[in-house]
C-alpha cells in the first residue's frame, strides 16, 4: 500500500508541475494551448535518450527543460499573431506531429517499441522504499521551485501585463506594449515545465513509448486546471490533487461495484472523470479555489 | 508635438473608407473630428495610432514620418489612443489597470524579475504614487480597488484617459469620450480635458454629442463618407446647413 501511494504521489506531482505551466499560459495570459502533452513528450525523451547515452542527470534535466522550450519558441513566433483559438489548433496538431516523429523516427526513438531501462533518479539507492522516497521528496522540491517562480513571476508587473493581455490584447497595444513578447515568453515557460515534468516521468517510469502521449494527457491537465480553479496557483496544486484522486479512486469502484471486468474497468475510470468534470462545471464552474474572475 | 494627417487613403474591398483624409492638430491643440456614423472616424484613429495600415499617405508627427510603425513605436512617438467602446482589463483592478499602462517598467522582463527586484520594488513605488495621483486627479478614489469590469459606462470613460495618462504621452486621440456617459460626469470629463490640455498635452477627439465638443475644441473638422468636407472653429462650422445636409443626408439618401 505504501509503495502504490508513493506512486500515486509521484505522479500527481508531475501532474502538478504540468498543471502549473498550463494555468500561466491559459489561466493567467489566455493562450489556449490543446498541445501540452507534446512538451511533455519532448522532456522525457531529450532527457531519456541523454541518460542513456551516459549524460549526468541533471543536465538531462537541464535539456528537458531547454527543448520544449526552444520548440516552442517557433510556434509562438508563428501563430501568437493569429486569433487565440488558432494556437489551440496549431498546438495540438505540434503535439501530434512530436508523438508521430517520435514513432517514426526509429534511429533515435526506437519507435513503437520505445526506450527501456531509463536510468532512475537515486539509482544508487536501490530499488524501493527510500529510493522512491527520494523521488517523491525531489519532486516535491521541484514542485515547490516552480510555485515560488510561478508566485513571483505573477505577482510582479510582468504577472500584470500577462493578466491584462488575457482580457484585452487590443489594449495592451495601445498602450504601447508588444503583447507578443510576452505570450512567447509565457508559452516557452509552460514548455518548460511540461518538459522538466516529462523528465521526471520518463526516470520515473523508466520506459517510454509514443503511445503514452496522445493528447489525453493534455486534457487530463486541462480537467485538474479547471476542476483547481483557472488562474490561481493554489488550483493547479489542487486540481492535479483531485485529478488523481478520481483517476486512481475509480479504481477501487470495482470493490464495490459487481459486474465490471478489468477491460471495461479503463471505460469506466473515463466516464468518471469525465462526470467529475461536468459536475465541476455545473456546481463549481470556478473550480475548487475560485479561479481570476472572483479575487 | 505636432500631428500631421496627408491625403490619407483606406478601402475595405470596394468600399472607400478613407478618401484623402488630411488634418493637422498644432502643438497642444484641442481640435475636435465629428460626422455621421459610417464617416470613417474611427478608421481614421485606427489608421493614426498604427492599428490599421493605410493604403496610401502618411501620418507625421514633428514632420518625421510614422508609416510602417506598429501601435507600441507610435506610443513611444508621443500618441495614444482610447477605444470608442472601453477595453479596460476587466479582471484588473482599476489600480491595476493604470500600473499595466505605465512606461517603460523593469519588471516586465523576466530576467530583472529575478536579478534586479530592489530595483523593481523602487519603480513600482514611483508608479504607485503616479497612479494614486492620477486616481485623485479623475476622482476614481471610490472605485480604485474595484474590478474594472463592473465600473459604469462613464468610469470606464474615465479609466481609457487615465491609463492614457499614465503613458505620458503628447498628444492623445480620445474617440467618444461621452458616449453613453450622463450629463454631470460630461462635463467633468470636458473639465479634466481642458487642465490636460493647459497643461500641454494635445487632443484629437472624435465626438457625437456635438454641443459638448464644440464648447471643448478650438478646431473642428467635419467628416463624411470618407472624405474630410468641412473645418473651421466650432461656432462656425455648427452654424454651416452643410453640416445638417451630411447628418441628414445620408439617412434619407438623395
Amino acid at each position: 500500500m505504501e509503495s502504490y501511494l508513493l506512486a500515486i504521489a509521484a505522479v500527481a506531482l508531475i501532474y502538478v508541475l504540468l498543471t502549473l505551466g498550463l494555468n500561466l499560459q491559459y489561466g493567467f495570459t489566455g493562450l489556449i494551448n490543446f498541445g501540452h502533452v507534446g512538451f511533455f513528450a519532448l522532456g522525457a525523451y531529450a532527457s531519456a535518450l541523454l541518460s542513456l547515452a551516459g549524460v549526468p542527470l541533471v543536465f538531462c534535466f537541464v535539456a528537458a527543460a531547454v527543448v520544449p522550450a526552444l520548440a516552442s519558441w517557433p510556434i509562438g513566433l508563428i501563430s501568437l499573431r493569429l486569433r487565440d483559438d488558432y494556437l489551440a489548433i496549431v498546438t495540438l496538431g505540434f503535439s501530434e506531429t512530436v508523438r508521430l516523429a517520435l514513432t517514426s523516427e526509429k534511429w533515435l526513438t526506437n519507435g513503437v517499441q520505445g526506450i527501456p531501462a531509463i536510468p532512475r533518479l537515486f539509482a544508487e539507492l536501490g530499488i524501493g522504499r527510500v529510493a522512491d522516497y527520494a523521488v517523491v521528496a525531489t519532486l516535491l522540491l521541484a514542485n515547490i521551485g516552480a510555485v515560488l517562480v510561478m508566485l513571483r513571476i505573477v505577482r510582479s508587473p510582468f504577472g500584470r501585463m500577462i493578466e491584462a493581455i488575457r482580457d484585452d490584447e487590443e489594449a495592451v497595444l495601445a498602450l504601447g506594449k508588444d503583447p507578443a513578447r510576452f505570450k512567447v515568453q509565457v508559452l516557452m515557460i509552460g514548455a518548460a515545465l511540461a518538459g522538466i515534468a516529462g523528465a521526471f516521468y520518463a526516470h520515473y517510469i523508466t520506459y517510454i513509448v509514443p503511445e503514452q502521449f496522445v493528447p489525453l494527457v493534455t486534457f487530463y491537465v486541462w480537467m485538474a486546471m479547471i476542476m483547481g480553479g483557472v488562474g490561481r496557483i493554489s488550483g493547479a496544486i489542487v486540481g492535479a490533487g483531485l485529478l488523481m484522486l478520481f483517476l486512481e479512486g475509480s479504481r477501487f469502484l470495482r470493490d464495490f461495484v459487481p459486474g465490471i471486468s478489468e477491460v471495461e474497468m479503463a471505460s469506466v475510470r473515463l466516464g468518471v472523470v469525465g462526470l467529475a468534470l461536468i459536475l465541476f462545471t455545473l456546481y463549481r464552474p470556478q473550480g475548487l479555489m475560485g479561479d481570476f474572475t472572483r479575487r | 508635438m505636432t500631428l500631421e494627417v496627408h491625403n490619407i487613403g483606406k478601402s475595405f474591398g470596394g468600399f472607400r473608407a478613407l478618401d484623402q483624409v488630411s488634418l493637422g492638430v498644432p502643438e497642444g491643440g484641442l481640435v475636435g473630428l465629428i460626422g455621421p456614423n459610417g464617416a470613417g472616424k474611427s478608421t481614421l484613429f485606427s489608421v493614426i495610432s498604427g492599428f490599421v495600415a493605410a493604403d496610401e499617405g502618411t501620418v507625421k508627427v514633428d514632420g518625421r514620418s510614422l508609416d510602417g510603425l506598429a501601435p507600441p513605436a507610435r506610443v513611444s512617438a508621443g500618441l495614444c489612443r482610447t477605444f470608442q467602446v472601453p477595453r479596460e482589463f476587466r479582471h484588473l483592478t482599476v489600480r491595476e489597470n493604470l500600473m499595466v499602462a505605465a512606461p517603460k517598467q523593469s519588471g516586465e522582463s523576466l530576467g530583472r524579475l529575478f536579478l534586479q527586484p530592489a530595483r523593481i520594488r523602487v519603480e513600482e513605488e514611483a508608479n504607485r504614487a503616479r497612479v494614486a495621483e492620477i486616481i485623485r486627479f479623475l476622482k476614481l478614489d471610490g472605485v480604485a480597488d474595484s474590478p474594472s469590469g463592473t465600473l459604469s459606462g462613464g468610469q470606464k470613460k474615465l479609466l481609457e484617459l487615465g491609463r492614457a495618462l499614465m503613458v505620458e504621452p503628447k498628444l492623445i486621440l480620445l474617440d467618444e469620450p461621452f458616449a453613453g456617459v450622463n450629463p454631470v460626469l460630461i462635463a467633468e470629463i470636458a473639465d479634466h480635458v481642458r487642465t490636460l490640455n493647459a497643461r500641454g498635452i494635445a487632443f484629437l477627439i472624435v465626438e457625437h454629442n456635438l454641443d459638448a465638443l464644440a464648447r471643448l475644441v478650438r478646431h473642428l473638422y467635419v467628416m463624411d463618407r470618407g472624405r474630410i468636407m468641412m473645418a473651421g472653429e466650432p461656432d462656425t462650422v455648427l452654424a454651416d446647413t452643410r453640416l445638417l445636409d451630411a447628418y441628414m443626408g445620408g439617412a434619407v439618401g438623395p
